[in-house]
């Protein structure tokens, strides 16, 4: 049985079959998701890891979510400068060093990064971040004049 | 050479469950050790308690269910999909299901799937 090791970018042998799961998924993030101008992204399907992202926006809050399984919070970077936020890191893969073969391996390893342009301007001394079951949340608060606001129409 | 596992998409069951429009095929590493094999799904958003892993004849099915978490708020932007995860393999019968073993870490489900005894290597000594 053939050991099957992707590396990144992988573009030259393509196995139908070992991809069949992953390339239906990626066909069907491609068609449902809106080309928003937020989350630079590039849709390579075989170009590397790409977490998805989330962006929320309630009265108080902007929250961003991006889906981060099995990292360690030590290997997340935020950072915020000027009204866009930029999430990057590398999942290191654990080598089991000499034991065994892989199989399959589908998973993406290395470096990401996701740069997301606010929507509004936010408090950058309160913004908040966890990361529980594989995703990561961050929460920036927004400043006083971003938030909506009732406006009284009167009519003379 | 035998085939260890084997994604093979039950689409039938996965229509009897109508609340759902769809499941998120969830990735999936195999590694081989000398006394398992060692498979890791990745699964953001499932909890412990939202994990349902059976195994029947040799077949194992795992679903996890996302938790709820969807911040209050209008959506500006969403890449991930609000669907559950399901996967089922095709287990060998080199694995003895009976010692299946699970743990859950940052949305990663690994599982160990230890090789029945007679399957192992084994020294064979040799008598005069």
């Amino acid at each position: 049985m053939a050991i099957i090791r992707y590396q990144e970018p992988e573009l030259t042998t393509w196995s139908p079959f070992d991809r069949l799961a992953t390339l239906r998924d990626e066909m069907n993030r491609l068609f449902e998701s809106s080309l928003g101008t937020f989350g630079m992204r590039d849709f390579g399907m075989f170009s590397g890891w790409s977490p998805a992202l989330d962006v929320y926006d309630d009265k108080d809050n902007v929250v961003v979510k991006l889906e981060l399984p099995g990292m360690k919070k030590e290997e997340i970077d935020i950072s915020l400068h000027d009204g866009m936020l930029t999430i990057s890191g590398e999942r290191k893969q654990e080598t089991k060093s000499g034991e065994g073969e892989t199989f399959r391996s589908e998973r993406y390893f290395g470096r990401f990064h996701r740069t997301i342009t606010l929507p509004t301007t936010v408090a950058a001394d309160n913004v908040k971040a966890a990361y529980k079951d594989g995703i990561l949340t961050v929460t920036l608060p927004k400043t006083e004049e971003a938030k909506p606001k009732q406006i009284e129409v009167r009519i003379d | 050479m035998n085939q260890v596992a084997n994604p093979a998409e039950k689409t039938e069951t996965a229509k009897r469950i109508p609340s759902q429009s769809g499941w998120t095929v969830p990735r999936g590493n195999i590694c081989e050790t000398k006394d398992n094999y060692v498979l890791e799904l990745e699964m953001p958003g499932v909890r412990k308690d939202g994990l349902e892993i059976t195994v029947e004849a040799n077949e194992l099915t795992i679903i996890g269910r996302r938790e709820d978490t969807a911040p209050k708020g209008n959506v500006v932007y969403r890449e991930s999909r609000p669907t559950d995860y399901r996967r089922v393999f095709d287990l060998d019968p080199s694995i003895d299901t009976g010692k299946i073993g699970a743990k859950m870490e940052q949305g990663v489900l690994i599982l160990t799937l230890p090789k029945t005894e007679n399957v192992k290597p084994r020294k064979i000594a040799v008598v005069e």
